[in-house]
Formats: C-alpha cells, sequence, structure tokens
C-alpha cells in the first residue's frame, strides 16, 4: 500500500482529533453525571446557616469597624491602597444604597446615610454558582457558598452575577498588603476571586464567625435558619426584617433588622 | 501543511506588512508577559466595572465571525453563484474572529495557566461552558470547509459531497454562538441592562452588518492591492445586507431605549443615562456612546440610497461608518455601560490603561497576519496573483505539494 | 551545493541545542550526583504515610486533602496505622517539617519547581517544631503521632467526634 506523506499528515491529525475528542467527551460525560448527582442529591436541609444584622444595635457604635477588622485579620484580607482594587469580605456601605427599595418620598429618612454591613449572602440559589465555568464556587448542604481558589481560573463571571457585589478579585498580589499574615488562613494569589465563607474553618471548630465574636453591640447574630428554635430564627420572628433584593429570587441568607 | 507554501512566497510589500505586523505582536506579547507577572490590576479594570475592553472585543469578535453565515447561506443553500469567490473569504474571516476571541478571552483571565479547568471539571449549567463548545465548534467546522473547498478548488475537482452537510450545519451553528455569547450577558439577574430578551437577536442584527461591512472593506482593499476582484455583483449584494442588517440592529436599539425610557424605571435608565448624558458627573463615555450614534446616521443616510451604496468611494465610508459605530456600541459601551452603576449605585470610571491597548492590538495583529497569510493562500488558489508574482521563482512541485 | 553548508550549519545548532543540557550545567556534576541534605523531624519517626509512599506519591495525597477538605469539608485523616491527623499542609505537614530544609531542598534537587502551594499557604510563619537538621535527638519510642499534634488540632479532632453546630438547638 502506497500512503503520501500528506495522507500520512492528515491521518495521522485526524487520529489525534478523534482520540482528543473521545477523551474529553468520555471526561465530560463521567464529571458532568457525577456533578448533576451531587447537585440533584435531596439533601434533608437540616442546616441552613445564616445571619441577622441588627442595625439598631449596629449603629449604636459610631465608626466601629470591628467586624471587619477582625474579619480581615483572621482571612488575611490585604488593605489595598488603591480602593477600585480593594477586597473586601464584610465591610460597610451607606443605607439608601443597600436598601435602595426603602427610600420612599417624604417617608423620614432616619437611617439615610448610617453604614449597613454587608458580606456574602449565601444566596439559596446563588447566581455566581450558576454561571461558574469550573465549579470553583459552589454551594454546600449546609448552605455555604464556597471558593475553591486552587480552582478559579479569574474569569470574573460570578463577579458580573452577583447582584450584590460581594464578591472581589485579586488584581494585585495581595500579600504585601497584609499588615499580618494569620498563618492558621492561607492568603489568595493574584487572579482568582474571593469572597466571605461565613468562617466555614471556624463552624469546623464550633466556633462562631469572627465578625459576630468580635462585634462590641452583637449586632451580628448567626445561626442555624433551618431550625426555628435558633437565636437568628426567634430574632426574624419578632422584629421586622428585610433582604438585599429578595425580588431577584436567590434568597439571601442574610436578614437586617431595620 | 494545508498550502502554507503558497504563504511564503510574497512581494516586498507583503513581507514588510507581514514585519510590522509581527511587532506590533511582540510588543502586545511584552505587556501580557507584564500583565502575567503583575496581575490584571495593570488594566483599567476594577471591581466595579470587572470586564472591559477584552470581553468587549470578545464580544464584538464573536458577532464578526458568526457574521460569514451572511455569505455561506446565500452560496450554498441557494446557490447564489455570485458570492463564489467572497465565500472563502468570508469563512477565513470567521476563522480569524473566532481565534481572536479565544485570546480575548485567555488574556482577560485572571489564572490563565488553569484555563483548562473549565473542560476538566465541565459544567452544563454555565452558559461559558457552552460558549466554549459553540466557539471551537465553529472554529472546526470552518476550518474544515475551507481546507475541503479549497483544496477541491485547486485540483479543478467537486468537493466531496460529504462536505455539504458539514456546511449546512455551520449555518444555524454561526447563529448559536452569538445567541450563546448573548446569553453570558442577558441572564445575569443583577446587571439590569443586560437584562433583556432582545439581546441575541440584537447580537445578531449588529453583527450582520458589522462583519459583512468588514468583508465589503477587506474585497475592496484586495481589489486595489492584487487586483484580485470578487465581482461587483457580490459587493453590491453584501452592502443590500449591510444595510438591512443595520436598519434592523438600530430598530433594535431604539426599540430597547423605548422601553427603558418610557417606562422610566430608575435602575434601568441610569445605565442609559451614564452612557449617553452622563451620570455623577462621570461624563467618560458620553462622547463615544453620541459618536456611534452619529456614526450610525451617517451610515444610514449613505446606505439607504441604492446609487450612493453602490459608489466605489462611499461605500467604504460607510461601511467603516457601520463597524466603527458597532465597535463603539458593542465593544465597549454594551459591557461598560451593563457595569455602571454598580449594584451599590458606585458609578466607577473606566479607561483602558496602556498595556491593555497594547494587548488588545497586539491580538488584532495576529488577525491581521491571519487574514493577510489566509487571503493569500485563497488568492493564489484562485490563480488571481501569479502574474503579480512572477518575479519569484515558481516553487517546483513536490511530495507535499501533491 | 550552497545549501550544503547551511545544512550542515542548522544541523549543529540542533545537534547542540539538544544537547545542551548535558554539557551546560549550572551547578557542577560531583554537586548534582550528590543527594540533598534533608532536615528529617527531630520528634517523629512516622509519616501519614510509609516513606516510600510519601516519596513517590505526597503530591496525590495533598491534593486528595485539597480536595477532601475544601471541597467536601472532609478534615480527618485516617493513617495506615490507624492514628488520626488534621488534613493541613500548614498544621500537620508543617508541623513536623520544615520547607526550606525539606521540601524546598528536594524540590531544587530534582528541579521541580512547580508547586504554587506558597503563594497562600503560609511556611514562613508556620509554627514549624521540627526544622533543626540535627536529628540526633532521640525519638521518643513508639510515641503515637496523635500525641504531638498541636493542642488546637486535637481540640478540633475530638470536636469531629462529637459534633456540636453553633448557634443550632436540639
Amino acid at each position: 500500500m502506497k500512503i503520501t506523506r500528506k495522507d500520512f499528515l492528515r491521518l495521522s491529525g485526524l487520529s489525534f482529533l478523534a482520540g482528543g475528542a473521545m477523551e474529553a467527551a468520555r471526561a465530560i460525560a463521567g464529571r458532568s453525571s457525577a456533578a448533576t448527582e451531587s447537585q440533584s442529591t435531596p439533601v434533608a436541609q437540616s442546616v441552613r446557616w445564616g445571619m441577622v444584622v441588627d442595625l439598631r444595635r449596629c449603629q449604636k457604635e459610631k465608626g466601629c469597624t470591628a467586624c471587619t477588622d477582625a474579619c480581615d485579620a483572621a482571612h488575611n484580607v490585604p488593605r489595598l491602597a488603591d480602593p477600585q482594587h480593594q477586597v473586601n469580605w464584610i465591610w460597610t456601605q451607606p443605607y439608601e444604597t443597600v436598601f435602595p427599595f426603602i427610600q420612599n418620598g417624604y417617608a423620614e429618612q432616619s437611617d439615610a446615610g448610617i453604614p449597613v454591613p454587608l458580606l456574602c449572602n449565601h444566596c439559596a440559589s446563588p447566581p455566581c454558582v450558576h454561571v461558574c465555568p469550573t465549579q470553583a464556587t459552589w454551594k454546600r448542604a449546609d448552605g455555604i457558598v464556597m471558593m475553591d481558589w486552587h480552582r478559579c481560573i479569574g474569569c470574573r463571571y460570578c463577579m458580573a452575577a452577583c447582584p450584590y457585589g460581594s464578591r472581589s478579585f485579586n488584581w494585585v498580589d495581595p500579600r504585601p498588603a497584609i499588615a499580618h499574615i494569620n498563618p492558621d488562613f492561607p492568603t489568595r494569589s493574584k487572579g482568582v476571586v474571593e469572597k466571605c465563607n461565613f468562617c466555614e474553618e471556624r463552624l469546623a471548630n464550633g466556633l462562631k464567625p469572627s465578625c459576630v465574636d468580635a462585634c462590641p453591640q452583637k449586632a451580628l447574630v448567626f445561626g442555624n435558619l433551618a431550625d426555628p428554635n435558633s437565636e437568628p430564627r426567634q430574632l426574624l420572628r419578632q422584629r421586622f426584617a428585610v433582604q438585599r433584593e429578595p425580588e431577584l429570587g436567590t434568597g439571601p441568607s442574610v436578614y437586617y433588622l431595620v | 501543511m494545508f498550502m502554507f507554501e503558497k504563504a511564503i512566497r510574497g512581494s516586498r510589500q507583503y513581507w514588510i506588512w507581514l514585519f510590522c505586523l509581527l511587532c506590533v505582536i511582540l510588543a502586545g506579547l511584552a505587556f501580557y508577559l507584564y500583565q502575567l507577572n503583575l496581575g490584571l490590576g495593570v488594566t483599567g479594570m476594577s471591581r466595579n466595572v470587572s470586564w472591559g475592553m477584552y470581553i468587549a472585543q470578545f464580544t464584538f469578535f464573536v458577532g464578526v465571525a458568526a457574521s460569514a453565515v451572511m455569505v455561506v447561506l446565500p452560496y450554498y443553500l441557494h446557490d447564489y453563484k455570485a458570492f463564489g469567490r467572497v465565500t472563502v473569504l468570508g469563512e477565513f474571516l470567521a476563522i480569524t474572529a473566532v481565534v481572536m476571541c479565544c485570546l480575548f478571552i485567555f488574556v482577560d483571565l485572571g489564572q490563565p495557566a488553569r484555563v483548562f479547568n473549565i473542560i476538566l471539571y465541565p459544567t452544563p449549567w454555565s452558559l461559558m461552558f457552552w460558549d466554549m463548545i459553540s466557539l471551537s465548534g465553529y472554529l472546526l467546522l470552518n476550518a474544515m470547509i475551507t481546507v475541503v473547498t479549497l483544496t477541491a478548488e485547486r485540483e479543478e475537482v467537486a468537493p466531496p459531497r460529504w462536505i455539504r452537510p458539514v456546511i449546512v450545519l455551520s449555518i444555524p451553528w454561526a447563529v448559536s454562538i452569538h445567541t450563546v455569547t448573548a446569553f453570558l450577558y442577558s441572564g445575569l439577574p443583577g446587571r439590569s441592562s443586560w437584562l433583556t430578551a432582545i439581546m441575541a437577536p440584537r447580537f445578531l442584527a449588529g453583527a450582520f452588518c458589522s462583519g459583512p461591512a468588514l468583508l465589503i472593506l477587506f474585497c475592496l482593499i484586495l481589489r486595489r492591492t492584487t487586483g484580485f476582484d470578487v465581482g461587483q455583483k457580490a459587493i453590491n449584494a453584501l452592502s443590500v445586507i449591510v444595510t438591512y442588517a443595520m436598519v434592523i440592529n438600530v430598530f433594535f436599539i431604539l426599540v430597547e431605549a423605548f422601553t427603558v425610557l418610557y417606562s422610566r424605571i430608575p435602575a434601568d435608565v441610569a445605565h442609559l443615562q451614564y452612557l449617553y448624558l452622563g451620570l455623577d458627573g462621570n461624563y467618560h463615555l458620553v462622547p463615544w456612546m453620541w459618536l456611534s450614534v452619529l456614526l450610525a446616521a451617517v451610515a444610514l443616510a449613505l446606505l439607504l440610497v441604492p446609487s450612493w451604496r453602490r459608489n466605489p468611494v462611499i461605500l467604504p465610508i460607510a461601511c467603516l461608518a457601520v463597524f466603527f459605530s458597532l465597535w463603539l456600541d458593542k465593544g465597549l459601551g454594551l459591557i461598560v455601560g451593563g457595569f455602571v452603576p454598580s449594584p451599590l449605585d458606585t458609578v466607577t470610571t473606566y479607561t483602558p490603561t496602556l498595556p491593555e491597548w497594547s494587548i488588545v492590538l497586539g491580538i488584532y495583529a495576529i488577525g491581521a497576519v491571519m487574514i493577510t497569510v489566509f487571503y493569500k493562500i485563497a488568492l493564489a488558489v484562485h490563480g488571481e496573483i501569479g502574474e503579480a508574482d512572477v518575479h519569484v521563482p515558481a516553487v517546483p512541485a513536490g511530495p507535499a505539494d501533491r | 551545493m550552497r545549501d550544503r553548508l547551511w545544512i550542515a550549519a542548522g544541523l549543529v545548532l540542533f545537534v547542540a541545542a539538544i544537547t545542551a543540557p548535558f554539557w551546560y550545567r549550572p551547578t557542577p556534576a560531583r554537586d548534582l550526583a550528590k543527594l540533598p541534605e534533608l532536615a528529617l523531624p527531630a520528634k517523629q519517626k512516622q509519616c501519614v504515610a510509609p516513606v516510600s509512599y510519601m516519596r513517590a506519591s505526597h503530591m496525590v495525597l495533598l491534593t486528595d486533602w485539597r480536595q477532601q477538605v475544601v471541597r467536601e469539608s472532609e478534615r480527618k485523616y485516617v493513617a495506615f496505622n490507624g492514628s488520626v491527623y488534621q488534613k493541613s499542609l500548614t498544621a500537620t505537614c508543617l508541623g513536623c517539617h520544615n520547607k526550606e530544609q525539606f521540601c524546598d531542598r528536594c524540590h531544587t534537587y530534582a528541579g521541580v519547581s512547580g508547586p504554587y502551594c506558597w503563594n497562600c499557604h503560609n511556611a514562613s510563619a508556620s509554627r514549624a517544631v521540627a526544622a533543626s537538621a540535627d536529628t540526633t535527638e532521640p525519638r521518643p519510642e513508639g510515641a503515637h503521632l496523635a500525641e504531638n499534634l498541636p493542642a488546637h488540632i486535637l481540640a478540633e479532632l475530638a470536636s469531629r467526634t462529637n459534633q456540636s453546630l453553633p448557634g443550632s438547638r436540639p
């Protein structure tokens, strides 16, 4: 049989392509079926971590940054000079930008301008998780929206998807901007997205999130929202609470008592 | 390799042109290494405007890639013979545009070394996964079609029959790449200016005018520099396509503007206000957006009069106007405007930096090299520039030429 | 005939390039032949897996741990001999090993500059107990590893068995 160089190249190219495609198809079939399984596994929602922020209490301590400081120290969150590159886990924004729907005409705006603590809402249906192309962010059975910084490719699709501005990208290497590195928690490298993790590393040790422990007014109340007798649930029964942009159907796990 | 022997013989100007492009590519590469070293902080992007030029240009060039369908469909489905020569140019443009798209995505990644995580951990509920599938599939389809049809043409035989279903498949596939790209944006709950069902149709309309406009410009350049003529009938037909698509595109933009402005929902109005009037003292994009409007108006005025659109001087002006109007609208305003104001009502200025521009230009130069080489091959196969290159001794037919 | 010169020159260059690693050496051959001096943990004689396994497959173990801790919230590692460890690079591995005198030396020797662990995980600040290159200190015979783990890890391991969740009430 006579075979020309061109035929040989063509044939070997095709074989490579076919081999690669087969491998890819196998990987996709295997992985995605595994992934869908883990997604569709019915989880008896016995734990859904959540937080209630009591703005009345929070307001008492003017200029307080205890929660931010505690969180930043615990998680090696950098303090960057350029505000456009800032990384935020828990931080504050003025009331009227957080709850635009509460501003109405002549209603008394006694709360205008007060700082409202913001963090990841750990949504029931998180848009960031839906869009992530590598499952570097996913929702745990206990409601925590986790980040895998080993897997994140830094496409920032999750930042576009998050309606709360809760995600930050490491535009530069964060390490030089961390005053004291906490050796028990990793820093991040440049080029990955990060956000509040509800202190899952402390929950695993039976501790509450560091912001909750740090708050001098006990304005942050953390607990299991799935448990009707938990502290946050009791508060939600007694007081009027709002979530951020509930109309989007994301189901935030963070409530605000106004 | 596939007829690349045709691309390594050329005139002095050809090599000077390629050398200049290489310099631009190297400059872009140097700035990319700089960005890789320091992180994406060297760009103008920020925590509020977290996508910028790269993703916007990606979006625009997906449109250019999809627009090949405007020559493929009439030629192959309707047997429109006038597109005989221009079709392969359109397909080569599509291949080039898809490669540019992939590069624009790649340079936007914070961790480019992990790009294969998209394949390693396939995530069918993420639109980005489907964008990867549709773009790579489109690239493969077009590469296959051009290789097979050009080879057949060179050997002066009819293309094999099995290629026809592949060509037919490439037509809906072209529509799919831009639809999926629109879905990347239009499915996000928190970005009201993108949250519109008309995003995909609007993308396609914009693609079907900007892509063929670019193709017309390329055909006119080829006619001038190489004497290769795709035929006036093809150019006229393309200009009609550009005209209709531009009218529909402008119509879609106005339809969107009506919904937003008449309903007066503040969150939706804010994005348009930022783009066209300025918001909170930030007028950064206003002149550019109005330039886009002006160019669109000029283009429509020139294109809608049949005698003008057939005029060899007016047509390129109209095509340039279409291209740059869309480039500003889709390749800048659409993406940046979607991020401002942010969900927390912050207005953030986004200005592309020097490294960012250089990297974008580098990718443009890669595209230009690809187009140059591809068109050289296509033209050599058509046998049109044989006379122009007589001073180069013909390469004797070796085994590779068989 | 003119081409012959070019072909020969090209061949010489090609051969020179591919053999470069053999004749261009930043370190002299005698240093390359010498095995790296690794500082072994002073207090422990048994790692979380047999030495042969760790030598060949520590990277597999580390990525497995990484996957299990981050993605599956599975933090406890039961070793081949029944000892229980916390799956942690900084707490468990660096609890005994010293990065510079153990990890780096071997990685430098093997020319594996690869793993980006230290871009994020903090080796310098680790509470490395081991460290000293001197391993003459007699090892406690039959010492169970878990006894030598830092207190907070022991507390964590204990809490694993009797898991109480904050804020939840029975």
